[in-house]
């Protein structure tokens, strides 16, 4: 039995791997803002607002290309549909929370934090402790995300266009979503979603996106009942 | 969009990305996600990702019809392979960016 404050310690040391891992990610959102002539407050706005990363760069882009706001809403909704998976996952742990903890501890839901608190914990563990680890991984995350893409925001003026930094938001991309191609009908899904894309890019609105993401989505959950690949439990 | 426009923008994504983190958080217990729904959602990362990185690799910076970024489609290749060997979001970056840096170089040095 951990006291709250020692679990708090313990969920930030746990987390900090992750954290490394997403000092890039969140400069590159940041110089990435810059480059797309966002003001700076903007760019901050959005990421102390919305807090996540991939839907963050996503929506960058698409407001760098002149996208329409419903277009930019959209993305960022289809992005984040995952956490739905983890909201639902990771609801029994919190069941005890007050309420204001409960809009809190999802506020600060991301892929890392939901990992790291299923995997450690069980629902039935003492909540006090699961609430203290919890905050100490998802506002060291929170942290450490909002200061590299506030470093991101103002060096990525420094940068010059011949450097081509606009091509770090697809190797970002690349670098998350490779690890999670766990499965053929992961790969399927990603195969036919890019593929999909290529070939809707010049659609109006930047509709291909959407209709490639479902396409996508439909090329696994097809793939994986004709590859009868078994269910997983955690995402 | 101008300033403004902007900034509801953002808000309207904040909201609802954290009526999708809060949905199950803040129901009451008991009340849990079509299995149908689980099935799809597990595949959303893996579909949207793609659809983002493939267009941004092809065609950025390009009208249609004007084909696509020979050197950005080898460069993001290397990159591929390096994720799948390595699965670090830097040596991804590196080699990725450094693989097109060299390549733009002996194009146009």
């Amino acid at each position: 039995m951990e006291t709250p404050r020692s679990a708090f310690l313990s969920g930030i040391k746990d987390q900090s791997p992750g954290i490394i891992g997403n000092v890039p990610f969140g400069l590159i959102t940041g110089a990435a803002a810059t480059a797309a002539g966002l003001d700076p407050w903007l760019a901050m706005g959005m990421s102390i607002i919305v807090f996540a990363g991939a839907a963050q760069l996503a929506a960058i882009a698409l407001i760098a290309q002149h996208a329409p706001a419903l277009i930019v809403v959209l993305t960022v909704t289809v992005i984040n549909l995952r956490m739905l998976m983890y909201s639902a996952a990771i609801a029994p742990y919190f069941r005890h929370a007050t309420p204001g903890e409960k809009w809190l501890f999802s506020y600060l839901l991301t892929d890392h934090a939901f990992a790291l608190v299923t995997t450690k914990f069980k629902p039935e563990d003492v909540p006090a402790e699961i609430g203290a680890y919890y905050l100490g991984a998802g506002s060291a995350m929170w942290i450490i995300w909002q200061i590299a893409v506030a470093i991101g925001v103002f060096a990525g003026t420094l940068v010059p266009a011949k450097w081509s930094l606009d091509f770090a938001i697809p190797l970002v991309f690349l670098s998350l979503v490779i690890p999670a191609l766990t499965t053929r009908a992961h790969w399927a899904a990603a195969f036919a979603a890019g593929t999909a894309a290529a070939f809707c890019a010049a659609w109006p609105m930047r509709l291909g996106l959407i209709a490639a993401a479902v396409a996508g989505i439909a090329a696994g959950v097809v793939a994986r009942r004709a590859l009868k690949e078994p269910q997983e439990d955690a995402p | 969009m101008n300033g403004w426009g902007l900034w509801m923008t953002v808000v309207v994504c904040g909201v609802v990305t954290l009526l999708i983190r809060a949905a199950f958080i803040v129901l009451p217990p008991g009340v849990q996600l079509p299995r149908w729904a689980s099935n799809a959602l597990m595949f959303v990362g893996a579909a949207v990702l793609p659809a983002l990185v493939v267009p941004a690799v092809l065609f950025q910076d390009l009208a249609p019809g004007q084909g696509f970024n020979t050197l950005r489609v080898i460069a993001a290749l290397l990159a591929m392979g390096v994720a799948v060997v390595t699965k670090n979001v830097f040596a991804t970056l590196g080699s990725g960016m450094g693989a097109l840096w060299i390549l733009q170089w002996l194009v146009a040095p």
